[in-house]
């Protein structure tokens, strides 16, 4: 089956690429770049763009399925129906599912789950059996089976010992180590440690639970050599740890999500456990530093921490709720309305963010746009202004604190694996 | 007169005019408390519920109290917290009390937030009785009231807040009140229970007791909790008394005379010696009676707003 993709800009800057152009893919492969004629287009489905961006696929390394274990709260289908919708060709999910992704067989059912979606999922298995920090994962076994990063995510890797031996040991197969920074025993709080906190009278996460974890982990790298990579960063000091440690060389890299970015812990002040996240929302202090940092470069990704909860858990006590939000489906919206039309990033270096860091950080091939490649884009309308609904999301959980917020800037279709979504709708090509 | 919000959530961001107004009506019916038959047919026909998901028997007693004096119905719902992890969660049991059509509810809990959250989910006037470590309106209220009745004003009064101000309650409630009704507000503990934004308050800290004596017109004597969770922030309870115990010899030695008010309950030789606790510099008791006083003032002027 062919298609033709009309008046498309191309943009890769992996390959320095960004150029109007059209596009025909002939069962899923691009076949033609370029002007297209009356042969070409016979038998053939044209859509017309009118010069919107296609990007490589954009891919989020950092999303909470809840299969196995919460159906209820969101599947690994329905999650990446929400990820097509957000504009992603790719996401790695995370292992705190119960029970963890900490066999081969678990990693397997992931993939089985996913193999027929438009969405490519790649897990990322538990560092450590059960996340509970005492013996290695089989990281071999799991390796094979698929897994693309180790993690103990919702908890740092509890010792400084099993840490150690965690990144010695994933070094064999080059895979990042993926980090959720925050130490043990000053973790437990509803929000971040500050005014708010007093005034609102939440008992408090306070910034330097991150920054220790942060610190122990950069010297860790660089001890053992082994790559550690940062999940949602979300301090003033921690960005500065990593900007320190990517000069001396350590092999360190940090994702962000979008309301650390854009939020600070002002956002409690309604008790609307829709702010409750960990890391939680932080100062405006920590959010310059963060802006910052995705500047220079320092933070290598956007990544949503897409966290499904089901209305039932949310709604409740402001300290009993669980922590996280959900990202895939506001997540390009938000990097597009917060940093692109505000200056803060170019095009160029959001696309990287969002789409080509992430994969070389996990070691995957970046789509290209050559003949005889695969068709995996996103194509992105940059100046749509639309206001987010919750009640379209395609995602099982409505927890959302972006609810009727207007964004400038979507994505209106994806093609992977040979599947087109366009108009809400999967369609084969 | 009526108040300008139809709860009382916390005193943060209530009015000059709407305490002033809380504490005169408070006169009245401190008034009606002084007669041979202590009730008054105003909130006749309400049902009033209280809602105690700690347990907190002085607050409910005070509470309940005020209703019958009022002639409101009052209902106890008590929720152990034991139960909230498995049983009903909030929203059913708000849900499950409002469709037995009651016009106001009191709220102790221990997390915080969730009177507010209670208005979000409920039609009733809503009064904050303790939410976890964060407002206790009506103990600043009253303490208010108690300072005033003691010393006739609140302006210019220098009044220091002396315990773990970091995870009570009263004192912030306090804070906020007083400050809004231009009182000089200082607090003194071990550093490890004053949180660092005090400043950002506008609030002096003060680590030395016997400066807080000598500089204060005011002791608000806050309760120290024996709980381990609690005694992480000093080293023993021997420590908090030698440092920051209000005793009669520290008194003496600072010749000063000075108001000295505690929420109770005390634990004597603690925080406060038995001396004091009795002595009379303390208007412990005049707190318990205005608290009935100051509670009918809240519950009387929310359950008559149209
Ligand atoms: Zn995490």
């Amino acid at each position: 089956m062919k298609i033709a993709l009309k008046n498309v800009i191309l943009f890769n800057p992996d390959q320095k690429l960004n150029k109007k152009s059209n596009l025909l893919i002939t069962d899923g492969i691009i076949s033609k770049i370029g002007s297209l004629n009356s042969e070409d287009l016979k038998n053939c489905q044209v859509f017309e763009f009118n010069d919107k961006y296609c990007v490589p696929g954009l891919f989020d390394m950092h999303v909470h399925l809840r299969e196995p274990g919460r159906e209820d709260e969101e599947t690994v289908v329905t999650g990446c129906n929400a990820a097509a919708k957000g504009g992603f060709t790719g996401i790695a999910c995370m292992p705190n599912t119960e029970p963890a992704i900490d066999s081969a067989e678990i990693v397997s059912f992931i993939k089985q789950k996913a193999k027929d979606h438009l969405v490519d999922v790649y897990p990322v298995a538990a560092a450590t059996m059960g996340r509970k920090g005492e013996t290695l994962s089989p990281m071999s076994e799991l390796v094979e089976a698929g897994a693309v990063a180790f993690t103990d995510d919702g908890v740092a890797i509890k010792t400084a010992r099993i840490l150690k031996t965690a990144l010695e040991y994933s070094k064999m197969f080059d895979t990042p180590i993926i980090e959720h920074c925050e130490d043990e025993s000053l973790a437990g709080g509803a929000m971040n440690e500050g005014l708010n906190s007093t005034l609102l009278g939440l008992p408090p996460i306070p910034s330097v639970a991150e920054d220790l974890i942060v610190s122990r982990d950069i010297l860790m790298a660089e001890y053992t050599g082994g790559k550690v990579h940062i999940a949602h960063i979300s301090t003033k000091n921690a960005v500065e740890l990593v900007r320190q440690a990517k000069a001396k060389g350590i092999n360190i890299t940090a994702e962000v999500t979008p309301h650390h970015f854009h939020m600070t812990d002002d956002a409690v002040q309604t008790y609307n456990t829709n702010t409750k996240m960990n890391p939680p929302l932080r100062t405006s202090k920590d959010v310059e530093a963060i802006i910052e940092g995705l500047k220079d470069g320092t933070i290598d990704c956007i990544a949503s921490d897409h966290a499904p909860h089901s209305l039932e858990e949310k709604e409740m006590e402001f300290e009993y709720s669980p922590n996280g939000i959900l990202g895939l489906e506001t997540q390009l919206g938000l990097a597009l309305t917060e940093l692109y039309h505000k200056h803060i990033l170019s095009f160029e270096q959001l696309i990287e963010k969002l789409s080509i860091n992430p994969r070389k950080i996990l070691k995957l091939k970046v789509p290209k746009f050559e003949i005889g490649e695969k068709a995996n884009f996103t194509i992105i309308d940059t100046d749509e202004v639309w206001s987010v609904d919750i009640k379209k999301f395609k995602s099982i959980s409505k927890n959302s604190p972006f609810h009727n917020r207007l964004l400038k800037g979507k994505a209106i279709a994806v093609i992977n694996n040979s599947l087109f979504f366009l108009n809400e709708k999967f369609h084969s090509i | 007169m009526s108040l300008s919000s139809r709860h009382l959530l916390g005193m943060q961001g209530v009015s000059r005019n709407d305490i002033q107004l809380i504490l005169d009506t408070a006169i009245t019916f401190k008034e009606v408390l002084e007669r041979p038959i202590k009730r008054v047919p105003t909130l006749q026909g309400k049902t009033v519920v209280n809602l105690f998901y700690e347990n907190s028997t002085r607050t409910r007693i005070s509470f309940e109290l005020a209703e019958k004096r009022l002639s409101a119905d009052a209902v106890n719902f008590s929720v152990s917290t034991s139960s909230v992890s498995k049983g009903e969660s909030f929203k059913d049991t708000i849900k499950n009390i409002e469709a037995m059509k009651v016009d106001m509810i009191v709220v102790r809990h221990a997390a915080a937030g969730v009177p507010h959250y209670l208005t979000q989910i409920s039609d009733s006037n809503v009064i904050n009785a303790g939410d976890g470590i964060h407002e206790h309106p009506t103990q600043a209220l009253l303490d208010m009231y108690s300072i005033r009745e003691r010393l006739g004003k609140l302006d210019g009064v220098k009044v220091c807040i002396v315990g773990d101000i970091a995870h009570s309650r009263v004192a912030l409630s306090n804070i906020f009140g007083l400050k809004t009704m231009g009182a000089d507000v200082s607090v003194c503990g071990p550093s490890t229970m004053i949180p660092k934004q005090m400043d950002e308050l506008g609030v002096k800290v003060i680590h030395n007791i016997d400066e807080a004596i000598q500089e204060n017109d005011v002791l608000n004597v806050l309760r120290i909790q024996l709980e381990r969770k609690a005694r992480e922030y000093f080293p023993s309870i021997r420590e908090y008394h030698k440092y920051f115990g209000i005793t009669e010899d520290r008194l003496a030695k600072n010749g000063k005379d000075i108001v000295i008010l505690h929420p109770g309950p005390i634990n004597r030789g603690v925080e406060i010696s038995s001396e004091v606790a009795d002595g009379p510099s303390q208007i412990i008791l005049n707190q318990v009676t205005n608290g009935v006083a100051v509670r009918m003032a809240v519950l009387y002027l929310l359950g008559t707003q149209n």
